[in-house]
């Protein structure tokens, strides 16, 4: 292992010298330098989840007072600890951003521990204020929300009413954008239904394309999804000659002639947030959520397959939900029979955060 | 409930068709690599580099047939180096396949990474169901050619096994080194060009991947389909016609997940996704246990050796 042995001592090296130039550094300006380190699971340009955030880190780059390092293609193992342990040493981090779910424990843990002076936050809503280290934190926009946008869009586009959605796991997160589609779908039309298949990983690209082309066989003449990269979905809706919605980035490029909207994150407002905290010398929040209320989300400029009622709904949806419209309104069924949701819930509800239900009106089930 | 059965049924029929063709050409090329007395294992990283190759050769030239092409080309390259490495005294060829498996995937990521965004021409399909008028049956029936010049191959290679001097020489390397060394025959020879040939096969099942279906180059591309196609060839046998049954049924079965649950059947498809995985190890107990399974496995692999 000749590359670990060079790695260390590269690591001292670089530890020393940073020790060397951060006296004087200091003292001299009251402005701290924001050196961000953003760790990826997969490509950046993946067209989903990994683009999303490198689309946002690169809007920072050109902030002055702001350098950016990143590495893509980190696994969640030991690998993660070590690009991190190498940013803040050598590059000289002083804020890290892991993105990736299986990042959190044990490695965002025990980094934060043992260098309490880098701000550590990770994409996830796992921090626990009691028991994980304060310089470590947790961020995380709920994209149910754009996706319900997505939702109103697709119910007014669609010819039938009939939305397929093409699933990862039946974890709450997916299971509320899922939900969140039929709510929007139904404000405007009230028969609407969608028809979720499960493929079961986050990422297999031949099974998505198989149920992709299963849903439009059922008749389905919209297709969305939320598995991690949504290419292969979009692009074989596109080509059976149906309409899509998109999941995480942008995939208007994708579809020409169907695309209608996209649920998007919208990192670079936490990411600049975090970056102005440091510069001031403030500490960042330990737990941001957000949505569109708080300018987190964003859905994708119309794509030639919405409608102009599609676009107006969207829109007034939207400036809705900035205003903190509830989206989950009792009394509303599961697709069993069962009351699920009771009175009005507000978005952020952690009642919300365990669901594991599907409402009525949504063809599948999560076991 | 009757129309849903003719559902699942087509679904099964097209994904049979579209799913199964990358399985034909990797489990074709082992079939012939394994024939020669030698195991591949590496086809999983021919089939991510091919497909790599194939999209970019599709993207900058624009002629996807050019993209097959360079992914056989491709292939080509890492079954001779695993044929040469495996020349090479005491060199144990179930190692270097894996070795070549993750040289092929890390080269392909690493020369890859330029082409995930961009967007290659595909090749087409040809529409045989049109006369059909059912739309859902008239999609199944959207046949790529790569599919039928994976069966004809099968038929050749079937053929030339039992009637060529050529498929004879191969045989009889892969049963006995020495009765072939006997006979004259450069027994390393004919395996490099078998571990050669095997690889170019299987770098075009990759371009089938990324230019046909599921139609896209990424990382994720190929999840393991390398590995289960080389798995295959046992399954089937060694015997190239059985090889493309083998292909046929794991593709129908990947569908009946995704397809029962367009129909309404949700529950359990952790349990229909695994399908193809339940079924081929049902019929490799039955098929193995058979009288004449011992014969039918080439004498000097080394996993019978």
């Amino acid at each position: 292992m000749s590359f670990s042995l060079s790695r260390r001592s590269l690591l001292r090296a670089g530890a020393a010298g940073l020790a060397a130039s951060a006296l004087p550094f200091g003292l001299a300006r009251a402005q701290t330098n924001v050196i961000l380190g953003i760790v990826y699971v997969g490509p950046k340009d993946d067209f989903g989840w990994n683009q999303a955030h490198a689309v946002s880190v690169e809007a920072l780059k050109a902030l002055p007072g702001i350098t950016v390092v990143e590495e893509e293609n980190v696994p969640e193992t030991d690998a993660v600890a070590k690009s991190m342990e190498s940013m803040i040493n050598l590059d000289g981090a002083n804020l890290i951003l892991a993105t990736s779910f299986g990042y959190y424990k044990p490695f965002v843990v025990d980094l934060a521990a043992k260098y309490p002076n880098v701000t550590f936050r990770h994409a996830a809503p796992l921090w626990n204020k009691d028991t994980d280290p304060a310089n470590a934190g947790s961020y995380f926009p709920y994209l149910n929300q754009a996706h319900y946008v997505n939702g109103v869009a697709a119910g007014l586009s669609s010819p039938t009413g009939k939305i397929g959605f093409v699933a990862a796991k039946p974890i709450p997160s997916v299971l509320s954008n899922i939900n969140s589609v039929l709510l929007g779908a139904r404000s405007v039309n009230p028969n609407a239904t969608v028809q979720v298949i499960f493929t079961g990983e986050w990422s297999l690209p031949v099974r998505e394309a198989e149920a992709t082309n299963a849903l439009v066989d059922a008749g389905c003449d919209v297709i969305t999804c939320h598995v991690d990269s949504p290419k292969v979905v979009i692009e074989t809706a596109e080509g059976r000659g149906v309409k899509t919605c998109g999941h995480n980035a942008s995939q208007a490029s994708l579809g020409p002639k169907g695309f209608i909207t996209g649920a998007e994150y919208k990192w670079e407002t936490i990411y600049k947030s975090y970056a102005d905290d440091i510069a001031a010398g403030k500490t960042p929040p330990n737990f941001l959520v957000g949505g569109y209320n708080n300018d987190m989300l964003r859905n994708t400029p119309y794509g030639a397959g919405a409608t102009p009622e599609a676009i107006k709904a969207a829109d007034a949806a939207i400036e809705a939900l900035k205003g903190g419209a509830p989206i989950y309104k009792g009394m509303l069924k599961d697709n069993a029979g069962n009351v699920v949701v009771d009175k009005d819930y507000d978005n952020y509800d952690p009642y919300l955060d365990g669901m594991n239900w599907l409402l009525e009106g949504v063809q599948g089930s999560i076991t | 409930m009757d129309s849903a059965v003719i559902t699942v049924l087509i679904a099964m029929l097209g994904g049979a068709i579209r799913v199964s063709t990358p399985f034909m050409f990797v489990a074709l090329g082992e079939c012939l690599t394994e024939k020669s007395g030698r195991i591949n294992l590496g086809l999983e990283g021919n089939l991510v580099l091919g497909a790599m190759v194939a999209y970019a050769v599709s993207f900058l030239t624009g002629n996807p047939w050019l993209g097959v092409l360079a992914a056989g080309g491709a292939g080509l390259f890492l079954g001779a180096l695993h044929g040469y490495i495996c020349k090479l005294p005491k060199v144990n060829d179930i190692a270097v396949g894996i070795a070549m498996m993750s040289f092929g995937t890390g080269l392909a990521f690493f020369f890859g990474k330029p082409f995930i965004q961009p967007t290659a021409p595909r090749l087409d399909a040809i529409p045989l169901g049109d006369w059909t008028g059912n739309p859902a049956l008239a999609q199944a029936l959207q046949v790529n050619p790569l599919f039928f010049v994976g069966i004809i191959l099968s038929v050749i290679m079937w053929w030339a096994f039992r009637n060529t001097k050529w498929g004879l020489i191969v045989r009889m390397t892969g049963d006995s080194a020495a009765s072939a060394k006997a006979m004259g025959v450069s027994v390393d020879l004919v395996r490099f060009l078998a571990t050669a040939a095997g690889g170019f096969l299987a770098g075009i099942g990759g371009a089938f991947l990324s230019l046909y279906y599921p139609g896209s180059w990424n990382q994720g591309l190929s999840s393991g389909q390398g590995l289960m196609a080389v798995a295959l060839v046992i399954f089937a046998r060694w015997d190239p016609i059985k090889c493309i049954f083998a292909a046929l049924l794991f593709g129908a079965a990947g569908a009946i997940g995704p397809a029962l649950q367009s129909v309404g059947i949700s529950q359990g498809y952790y349990f229909f996704n695994a399908a193809p995985y339940i079924l081929t190890l049902f019929i490799m107990i039955a098929s193995a246990r058979s009288k004449g399974a011992a014969r039918e496995v080439p004498g000097e692999l080394s996993i019978t050796k």
